[in-house]
């Protein structure tokens, strides 16, 4: 049943042989045709920028009051591409290997190498469009290192590429709303996909300042509604992403794929309060220059630098020398939390190791570090209060990303046709986690390098057909249903917040569907999940209207999403009976304590049907099929 | 344990753009210094929709300072007392115990009021249609390395690219002017030589949209640099004058 549609012939040529027999649309008829982009990240706007270049009638909806606000914003540290500039033995298929290796063998290969080679494209095409990357005095571009990779691969701006990216798609989406190849719906929200006769052909919506519950119809839909990261509410997304566009996508009937992978990044800020919002990333590049270390005897409450360096444990050098402080995200974090396990963590809490950059000022002088990290630096003495100039900031791991998503095939269609879910959105490049400076390379090859090509490819095959459609029952239902929710959602008129529902099942998911998982854990989070979604149900306060700018209420609909979805999360990993990348199960692991992955049983991607709430899923596998690369055990030893 | 402080918060309340407004007074005790603003905000809410009351409306997304979508006039100033910070990024460790604090949204004829402290700021969208990117289509971009852009233009370029797009500026300028906005994204793209083509159109076109949208002029008052939690220099308005005459006068060139 699953097909992904993966073309024929050697690794290499698949994408350009594939791009050649694809179908196309010529000028004359693309505008005929109507496209709804949902999210405007880099995946979203990069999409709906090229789809209005090339003459599509595109229409982009973001909840934020602007489309430069999507949270790839965020994105600190970089992106990848196959360059080769710094003349240190990359390529396209050493940044493939790298990251299929990174995500632990669960990705698919067609996909990944597919990656690798459009990376060199975005960078192109992002400087031309004037994104301010670094640069050498000679005048040339710089790149820095990032986990997981021995080569300097990583192009940056300062401390904030997902900015400047952004900025950049943004603009060229700006440039297309000028000329109105696209139409903007800013402060929309998507809030139920329609399906006719099998296929996805529109968005309901609701205007967040009116209240206003609409119908948009399309002869394509594009989902790049980002991640599921704010299940475990603290995590360092905004506030404002949700699992609501793809969910309710999911309920009508697109598969689910491999929601348990999560990332968890080792460079947060500490968790310092119950009222706290949210966490706040300092950037991977840091390892770069920062020395991760805790003090070798537990308990030890003397202030850092009191701390003699043989009585420091630099665990993460002493136990993988040829990465050191650059291993991959899963791994660096599953070792602060070991240490940190075993008493050894630092500050008021014990949960936080240092993250060190004595070593680094000596060696290259304050300037020069803060020309680097300045503004990293800034945010972290702005956050705590403490300078990391002079002693060493503090940090311990948080959600950052969500490998798993929609399920998609290699035209990036999900098995709904006529919709395509692209960035974060999808499950499809990372595996079971994704490397430093790879979410920003995934995002922008789907938009710009992606896309385009395969969605022509599906629409030459269909008749457009966007204002027939709309009269079509299903939309008149949708609009009824998504109305129903609503006012149920404001007649409960309960006892508690909707951010304290939303904190309770964070705190379970991070407690039993973490960093490491067991079997036993995650049976009680399936059953703790339904009791807490039956309790929202029938106690949570959300006052006002629901015609009205109703903040509150927004912030309902999402949870509700949350807690339907907490539980296929915690499903999936019970039933991946391995551990790999980002899934660690606390049964499955080396006498050394990694990962153990098992590849006779679990070498597929878990694609979940929706079978109705609180009903068991149905689990479709793809298997995984490996014709390039060695499977063996990572090492980054 | 971290300290505890209580304040008096007078904020403004607005049912919507066309309703009257006013301040209303929240005492709120046993404020953790550690917290930010908006986590403040957060508390203050929790409990008046415990106590049956609307909760005050505020924009926010990514808390950590870059999306752009906070911002209030905290006492006077655009997110607050803390130089180059957001509100999201200001943490209660700035304020004293017993301490009144004055909570009012961005108010300029250019932003118009949603709700609260949420304003309007698609004007600025409708700027950057008007000329704020290089007309550069995916798959026409030459390799990145064709063109070497010296250190300096490059680093200044991403000086002004910091904006994040907040208002601050608007908002602390006596006139409601836009001009640093405007000046640093001129400025980010006609510092480039990748943005030098559409020079002169980019400089008229995205003034001329800043005016028809009722933002007043600079005056040289330069209390936009100083609100800007980027930091972002006036020399950038500067630039886009200079720009602005010549692209005016050809004989200039």
């Amino acid at each position: 049943m699953l097909d992904s549609k993966i073309p024929t012939g050697s690794l290499k040529d698949k994408w350009t042989s594939h791009k050649f027999n694809n179908k196309l649309v010529n000028p004359a008829n693309r505008r005929k045709y109507k496209i709804i982009v949902v999210g405007t990240g880099l995946a979203g706007a990069s999409a709906a920028a090229s789809l209005g270049e090339m003459g599509y009638q595109v229409e982009s909806f973001c909840f934020q009051d602007s489309p430069r606000r999507a949270h790839s914003i965020a994105a600190q540290g970089g992106i990848n591409a196959a360059k080769n500039y710094p003349n240190d033995g990359d390529s396209v298929r050493r940044l493939f290997y790298d990251t299929i290796k990174g995500g632990d063998f669960r990705s698919r290969e067609s996909n990944v190498y597919r990656l690798a080679e459009v990376s060199n494209n975005i960078i192109d095409q992002c400087v031309a469009q004037g994104v301010p990357f670094a640069r050498e005095y000679s005048g040339y571009l710089d790149n820095r290192s990032f986990g997981g990779a021995q080569v300097s691969r990583t192009f940056y701006a300062r401390g904030q590429t997902g900015q400047q990216l952004l900025l950049g798609a943004y603009q060229a989406l700006m440039k297309e709303a000028g000329k109105n190849n696209v139409i903007l719906h800013p402060r929309t929200e998507m809030l139920d996909l329609v399906v006719v006769d099998g296929v996805a052909r529109g968005i309901i919506v609701r205007d967040l300042l009116t209240g206003k519950i609409e119908s948009h119809a399309a002869d394509a839909v594009v989902l790049a509604t980002g991640g599921y990261g704010n299940v475990f509410y603290l995590s360092t997304n905004a506030k404002g992403c949700n699992v609501t566009a793809t969910w309710r996508a999911h309920k009508k009937g697109a598969f689910f794929a491999n929601p348990c992978y999560t990332q968890i990044h080792p460079t947060c800020i500490p968790v310092h309060g119950d009222y706290q919002s949210k966490l706040t990333l300092m950037s991977e590049s840091l390892r770069n220059d920062g020395r991760v270390w805790v003090p070798k005897k537990a308990k030890d409450t003397r202030p850092a630098h009191e701390i003699p360096e043989d009585e420091r444990d630099y665990f993460l050098e002493r136990k993988y020398p040829a990465f050191g402080n650059l291993v991959p995200r899963d791994i660096a974090s599953r070792n602060v939390k070991e240490q940190c396990d075993a008493g050894r963590g630092v500050g008021d809490t014990g949960m936080a190791v240092y993250l060190d950059f004595k070593d680094a000022i000596a060696r290259l002088g304050q300037e020069a570090i803060k020309e680097k990290y300045g503004n990293l630096f800034d945010m972290y003495a702005k956050i705590t209060g403490a300078d990391p100039y002079q002693t060493p900031m503090m940090i311990y791991p948080a959600v950052h990303y969500t490998m798993g998503g929609l399920w998609v095939d290699y035209n990036l269609m999900s098995n709904l046709p006529g919709l395509f879910v692209v960035g974060e959105a999808n499950f499809s490049d990372h595996g079971a986690n994704r490397l430093g400076a790879s979410a920003l390379m995934q995002g922008l090859a789907d938009g710009y390098f992606v896309l385009p090509y395969t969605i022509a490819n599906y629409l030459a095959q269909v008749k457009p057909s966007s204002k027939e459609i709309i009269t079509r029952g299903e939309f008149k239902q949708a609009e009824e249903q998504v109305n129903e929710k609503i006012k149920k959602i404001l007649s409960i008129k309960g006892k508690t917040t909707v951010d304290e529902f939303h904190r309770q099942l964070g705190h379970l998911v991070w407690e039993k569907c973490g960093m490491a998982r067991n079997e036993a854990g995650l049976k009680e989070a399936l059953k703790l999940i339904p009791e807490i979604r039956e309790r929202f149900w029938n106690d949570v306060c959300i006052l006002g209207s629901g015609e009205d700018f109703n903040q509150a209420l927004e912030r309902a609909g999402r949870v509700a999403d949350f807690l339907e979805f907490g539980e296929l999360m915690c499903l999936d990993a019970l039933e991946r009976r391995e551990s790999c990348g980002g899934h660690f199960r606390e049964e499955y692991q080396t006498p050394e304590g990694e990962a153990l992955r098992n590849d006779d049983l679990f070498s597929y991607v878990a694609a979940w049907q929706f079978n109705g709430v609180g009903q068991a899923p149905i689990l479709h596998k793809e298997e995984l099929k490996f014709e390039e690369v060695h499977l063996a055990q990572r090492s980054y030893k | 344990m971290s300290k505890k402080i209580n304040l008096t918060l007078k904020i403004w309340r607005q049912k919507n753009r066309n309703a009257p407004g006013k301040f209303e007074t929240y005492k709120t005790q046993g404020v953790d210094v550690d917290m930010s603003f908006l986590e403040m905000l957060d508390v203050v809410n929790e409990r008046l929709t415990r106590e049956g009351k609307e909760p005050v409306a505020f924009d926010h997304d990514c808390r950590e300072g870059i999306c752009g979508a906070c911002g209030a006039v905290v006492n006077g100033q655009p997110h607050g007392p803390m130089r180059g910070t957001t509100l999201c990024q200001l943490h209660m460790r700035n304020f004293k115990d017993g301490e009144t604090l004055i909570i009012e949204p961005w108010k300029a004829q250019g932003f118009p009021i949603n709700k609260d402290l949420s304003v309007d700021r698609s004007a600025f969208d409708r700027i950057i249609t008007s000329g704020g990117f290089v007309s550069v289509k995916t798959g026409q971009a030459p390799d990145a390395s064709t063109l070497p852009v010296p250190k300096d233009a490059a680093d200044t370029a991403m000086d002004a690219a910091q904006c994040i797009g907040c208002g601050a500026c608007v908002a602390a300028c006596p006139n409601g002017s836009a001009m640093l906005f405007v000046g640093a994204k001129v400025s980010h793209l006609n510092i480039l030589p990748q943005g030098a083509p559409e020079k002169k159109a980019r400089v008229l076109n995205m003034v001329a949209q800043m005016d028809k949208e009722g933002f007043g002029n600079c005056s040289n008052a330069y209390e936009c640099e100083a609100a800007c939690p980027k930091e972002i220099s006036v020399a950038h308005i500067a630039r886009m004058n200079k720009d602005y005459a010549r692209a005016n006068n050809p004989c200039n060139e």
